[in-house]
This record gives C-alpha cells, sequence and structure tokens, in this order.
C-alpha cells in the first residue's frame, strides 16, 4: 500500500462515525437515492447512483468496523480498497456529485448520503485523489487567500467604484461593527452589483457594518475538495476578523457552500462554538424587511422565478426569506415545480463548477433545470449563489434560452426607497 | 429422526439457539454502531427544528412528492411486501398463541383467511421486486449475494408457512418443522445482512431527521 493511500484509508476511517455505520447498516440496495440525483435522472447511467459513489467508504467500513468484515479481511476474502479503484471513483465522488443533498432527503431508510460524500472526500482527498482543478483553487485560497487568486487590492478597486457610483462609504476595518460582511471571489469578479446594492440597503435601514481587509473571502474550497485541515485555515481568518472587530454577526453572501462552510461547518472545524452569530445575506434581508426598515417602492412586472441554492435552502434552512423578500417587490412571481427544499440543482455546486473536465456532464445534467425554468414561461430568474449564478449563465447560453439571472440582493436594492431620492437605477425592462 | 421429533426440535432446542444467536448479533451490530460515537455539533441549531429525529422516523416511511412515479414498483411492493409480512407474524392466531406458549403475551388475530391472502401478496410483492432488482439496471448494479440470500431467506418462512397451512407438497408436520427452520435461518441472518435495516432504519432515520432538523429543515 503506498504512502498515500495509507493516509486515505486512515481518513476514511476516522470519519466513519456512528450516523455512517448506522447508515451503510440500513441500505437495502433499493436504488431510489438514483431518482433523486441529476446526474443518474440526465445521464441514465447506474454509474452515478449515490450510494454507488460510497463503495469504498462502505468497504472500509465493513473491514474496519464490523466483525464479519474484520474476519473476512483476517482471511483475505474481502476486496481491499486500492489506488486504481479510487481513481475510478474520483469523478463519481466529485464531478458527479454536487453535495445538493437530494438523495439525503428520499432514502426510505433516512440514510444522508450528502453527509457520507462529504466525509468520503476527505479520504479521497488525503489519498490525492481530488481533481486537479479543486487542488489548484484551494492552493490559492491558502496562499492568495481566494480560490480565484483574488487580492484586496481588487477588493479595493471595487470599493472605489461602488463609492463613486453610489456615494456611499463602504466601511473597512471598522471594530464595533453589527454586521462584518463577506463576498465571494465570483461576486467580486463577475457580480460587483451585489456590494453596490448592499451598501444601499444597509445605508437606507441603518445597519452598522464592515468589510475586512484580511477576510473578505466567504468561499471555502477545503469544504469542496473535502479537506478539514486546509477547511479550518480558510474558516479561521474569517473567525480571527470578526473577533478582532468585535462583531455581533458575520453575513455570507449569495454563495451556498460559504454559508455551509461557515454557519455549519465552521465552529466544528474551530472546535469551539463562534461568539458571534452566522447569517446568510437573505436572513439578513428578511429581518431587515421585518422590522420595517428594508423599504421598496414599486413592483418589477416581470414574471420572474427563484431558484433555490441547494445549501442555503435544503442544506441550509433559508427557504421563505427569499419569498417573502420577493413577495415584496415581484408582481408575477412563479415557482418552479419541487421549489423549496425539494429543489434541483443547477450542476454545479459542491466544487463540480471548478472541475473543467466536468463542464460537459454539467451542462447535460442542467436540462432538469432547463425544464423546469421553461414549465414556468419565466425570461427572469432570481437566485442567491453566485456560483449558481455563474452556472445557470453559462448553462442558459449553452440552450440558446434567453433568461436574465440576477441576485435578489441586487434585485431589491432596484426598488429601494432611498432617504438621498437618488436616482434608482431602472432594471432592464417592465418595471411597475 | 421421525417427523414429529425433527419438529419438537425445530420448536425447542433450534429456536432457542436462533432467538439467542439473533438477539447476541443484534445486540453487537448495535454496539458496532453506537461504538463509533458522534461528535457534538458545535454549530448552533435553528431555533425553529420542525423536524426532529422521531418525526423523521415515521415520516420517512412515505414517499416524498413526486417520487412514487419514478419507482412505482419499488414503493408499492415494498409496502405490499411489508405489510403482508407484518400482518403472517403478528396476526395470524397460530402464530399469536406460538408467542403466547412462549412469552404469556396474546392479542387478537384477524381472519386465517385476511392473512393467508396477505402471505400470497407478499410472496408475489417479492417476486415482483426480485424481477425488478433483475431488470432494474441501478438495482441490478447495487446487488451483490448478499442481496438474494436476503430474499431467500425472506421468502422461505413465508412459503413453508403457506405450503403448511394448506398441506401442500409435504407431510404436515415435516412442513411445519421446515418452516420454524427457515424462521432460525431468518433469525440467525438477520443481524448480519441488509435485513438488520429492520433495526437500524430507525437509527438512520433518526440521524437523517437531527441532521436536517438543526438547520431549520424537516426531512
Amino acid at each position: 500500500m503506498t504512502a498515500s493511500l495509507s493516509k486515505g484509508i486512515n481518513a476514511f476511517k476516522e470519519v466513519i462515525d456512528a450516523p455512517i455505520a448506522s447508515f451503510f447498516s440500513s441500505c437495502v440496495h433499493c436504488g431510489l437515492c438514483a431518482e433523486a440525483c441529476l446526474f443518474y435522472t440526465e445521464t441514465g447511467e447506474a454509474k452515478y447512483t449515490p450510494i454507488h459513489k460510497l463503495e469504498p467508504l462502505r468497504r472500509v467500513w465493513q473491514q474496519e468496523y464490523t466483525l464479519l468484515g474484520s474476519l473476512g479481511k483476517l482471511l483475505s476474502l474481502s476486496k481491499p480498497v486500492t489506488d486504481e479503484e479510487l481513481t475510478e471513483w474520483e469523478p463519481l465522488v466529485y464531478d458527479s456529485c454536487t453535495l445538493c443533498g437530494c438523495c439525503s432527503m428520499v432514502c426510505p431508510v433516512g440514510n444522508d448520503l450528502t453527509y457520507m460524500i462529504r466525509k468520503m472526500r476527505e479520504g479521497m482527498a488525503a489519498s490525492g485523489h481530488a481533481p486537479e482543478d479543486l487542488i489548484a483553487a484551494t492552493t490559492r485560497a491558502i496562499t492568495i487567500g481566494s480560490p480565484m487568486g483574488i487580492k484586496w487590492p481588487a477588493v479595493q478597486a471595487q470599493i472605489k467604484h461602488v463609492q463613486a457610483d453610489t456615494g456611499i462609504e463602504v466601511p473597512v476595518e471598522r471594530e464595533g461593527a453589527d454586521y462584518l460582511v463577506l463576498m465571494s471571489s465570483m461576486e467580486i469578479i463577475n457580480f460587483p452589483e451585489y456590494l453596490s446594492a448592499l451598501s444601499r440597503i444597509f445605508k437606507q435601514a441603518g445597519v452598522s457594518w464592515t468589510l475586512a481587509s484580511d477576510a473578505f473571502e466567504a468561499t471555502n474550497s477545503g469544504i469542496q475538495i473535502g479537506s478539514s485541515d486546509l477547511a479550518r485555515e480558510i474558516v479561521s481568518r474569517i473567525v480571527v476578523a470578526a473577533e478582532r472587530l468585535k462583531v455581533k454577526c458575520v453575513i455570507s453572501p449569495e454563495c451556498g457552500h460559504a454559508f455551509t462552510a461557515l454557519r455549519w461547518e465552521g465552529p466544528n472545524l474551530m472546535g469551539r462554538p463562534f461568539g458571534f452569530e452566522v447569517k446568510h445575506i437573505l436572513e439578513v434581508l428578511d429581518e431587515l424587511r421585518a422590522a420595517g426598515k428594508l423599504k421598496t417602492r414599486g413592483k418589477d412586472n416581470r414574471p420572474l422565478t427563484y431558484h433555490d441554492p441547494c445549501q442555503i435552502a435544503r442544506r441550509g434552512g433559508v427557504v421563505e426569506q427569499p419569498r417573502r423578500l420577493l413577495s415584496e417587490i415581484a408582481a408575477d412571481f412563479r415557482e418552479m415545480p419541487d421549489a423549496g427544499v425539494m429543489n434541483w440543482c443547477c450542476g454545479g455546486g459542491g466544487g463540480v463548477s471548478a472541475i473543467t473536465r466536468a463542464e460537459p456532464l454539467r451542462l447535460q445534467v442542467f436540462k432538469i433545470k432547463k425544464g423546469q425554468i421553461e414549465a414556468t414561461g419565466v425570461q427572469t430568474l432570481v437566485t442567491a449563489c453566485a456560483n449558481c449564478r455563474i452556472v445557470i449563465e453559462e448553462a442558459l447560453e449553452h440552450y440558446h434560452m434567453k433568461i436574465e439571472v440576477v441576485g435578489l440582493t441586487e434585485l431589491l436594492a432596484q426598488y429601494l426607497v432611498e432617504e438621498n431620492a437618488s436616482p434608482i437605477p431602472s432594471p432592464v425592462s417592465g418595471r411597475g | 429422526m421421525s417427523h414429529l421429533d425433527l419438529l419438537t426440535f425445530a420448536r425447542g432446542s433450534a429456536l432457542n439457539w436462533a432467538l439467542m444467536l439473533c438477539v447476541a448479533g443484534v445486540v453487537l451490530r448495535l454496539f458496532e454502531i453506537f461504538g463509533l460515537g458522534r461528535k457534538a455539533d458545535l454549530a448552533k441549531p435553528r431555533a425553529a427544528r420542525p423536524g426532529s429525529g422521531w418525526r423523521t422516523m415515521v415520516t420517512r416511511s412515505l414517499p416524498p412528492e413526486g417520487m412514487l412515479k419514478h419507482d412505482p414498483v419499488t414503493y408499492i411492493g415494498g409496502y405490499v411486501f411489508h405489510l403482508g409480512l407484518l400482518v403472517t407474524i403478528f396476526f395470524f392466531a397460530p402464530h399469536i398463541e406460538f408467542i403466547r406458549s412462549m412469552t404469556g403475551l396474546s392479542w387478537p388475530g384477524l381472519p386465517a383467511a385476511l392473512v393467508d391472502a396477505l402471505a400470497v401478496a407478499a410472496m408475489a410483492a417479492l417476486g415482483t421486486l426480485l424481477a425488478h432488482r433483475l431488470n432494474n439496471l441501478v438495482k441490478r448494479m447495487l446487488s451483490g449475494i448478499g442481496d438474494y440470500l436476503a430474499w431467500t431467506v425472506t421468502l422461505l418462512p413465508l412459503l413453508t408457512g403457506y405450503l403448511a397451512y394448506h398441506h401442500l407438497l409435504l407431510e404436515y408436520t415435516l412442513m411445519l418443522a421446515l418452516h420454524l427452520f427457515s424462521i432460525e435461518l431468518l433469525l440467525v441472518l438477520l443481524p448480519f445482512t441488509k435485513l438488520f435495516h429492520t433495526f437500524s432504519l430507525f437509527i438512520s432515520r433518526w440521524y437523517n431527521g437531527d441532521l436536517f432538523a438543526r438547520k431549520g429543515v424537516a426531512s
């Protein structure tokens, strides 16, 4: 056994806990999880069945943690996990699993398969079987501070533009602010309107907030690749900044896995509960709405639908907030089939969008989302995850669909009632 | 050894051993699961936890919206089989009498004709599910010898019980002895095959419900 394989097997052994043992013990091989996986439903290939993706981990569990399995191993009756097998499994564990969690919702015996895939990636990464693109992104996140290689000066440049456009100061390193705002690389590079929208909304609502120069990036490739050590390193930057600035709450941006990384995995990675709250931006905006601090004017007459980012809705519990916010500004809101916690993934979550070789597959499985969007008849899709947004935009272009994709924060800002009465930027069309 | 001797052995020592092995096996398997432990979740759960583990234990018995149409054979076959098996085991008057003789516990049974029909339905469902397993790409890929073994040892008690009740194929005493032996085989293998889901699914459903509920999602 090579040293790296040994490391991987040890990582597998380390992540196996009582829930995983109960999940493997309960599986009756009914295959229903396949029906909830868009990689299976859209390709018809049995290898994409979620429980099958976990086969190497299952065998390690069986051989190491069950009496019969141990006996089998002792008598050389069981098949050991090999490097070749893990190489074969790499595309199943990474390229064709977005950690969307749909399979975990339908398994009749209650197996949380996504929980297991996330854990399995620890062993895959430790054994050197993670996709090169994810390794590169994680390396950039560790060495540069962002998976896309963005440094603070790029954020500063964006701040300058936002301040010039809005006339609102973007606070930086403000100790004692209520909120520490994070962004995703995607927002910094592709969707600068997010910061602009946030500045205007927070100005109107009188929110005290700040950015931190050493913790502006919310995304966490360590989670996607499955390396808790690296994920901890990335999360700790945010924790250190939040504690230094003594904020009450850290706001996770319009990004799915960043929320999971910070809100649900963060304290466990750090080994201690946080002394501050972590909220998704939609939660904060909905709280402002409920408090009457988010005032909007007019309604968007365009037919709109909302794509639930998996990590925010199904894996994050933020389901009603976007709908309440949209009800404030959308005159013709239309739900997609299976909306909410049973939504279909865009196909690019869990690091899939960062894996170049997975692109054709990602575009193929987008067909399910394409059908859902078409069923609503809308020309405008709203979402709250920059990764979903870019994945959907690319796929829409691939399928020659003329659908505009907008972030919810940005859309809300378009209808904001601003005290200084500065001209409200007009949406593309049909504003009521 | 006469048929009666065989039946006496099947009802006596063999059953006692099978029950002991089953209980020991279940305890061992439960220890194998819980012995692994679970790290405390340090992330603060949402205040509202609409789907507790206990709730998911029950709700997961129903197909999520839209899933039934994806694989009706598995769902409907699964319901018919499990219902038929449960009724046959616990509501067939001779079974209740047998349990009463061993434990002193008893309850009202259902008409024999109804139990008979449900036992036949359960066997038909098992046959259908096997055919489905062999014809469905995903199920066939996932299936190994353990799956077919579990199928066989589940069918045998139903089949031998049916044949004994209707006095078919073999002499009644011998068939009844075979019925008991098939049950004993099932009991011994239950903890060590996928049949252990009889117990573990409640644990896995609880974990699933709890993991989701912490995030404010009812699973």
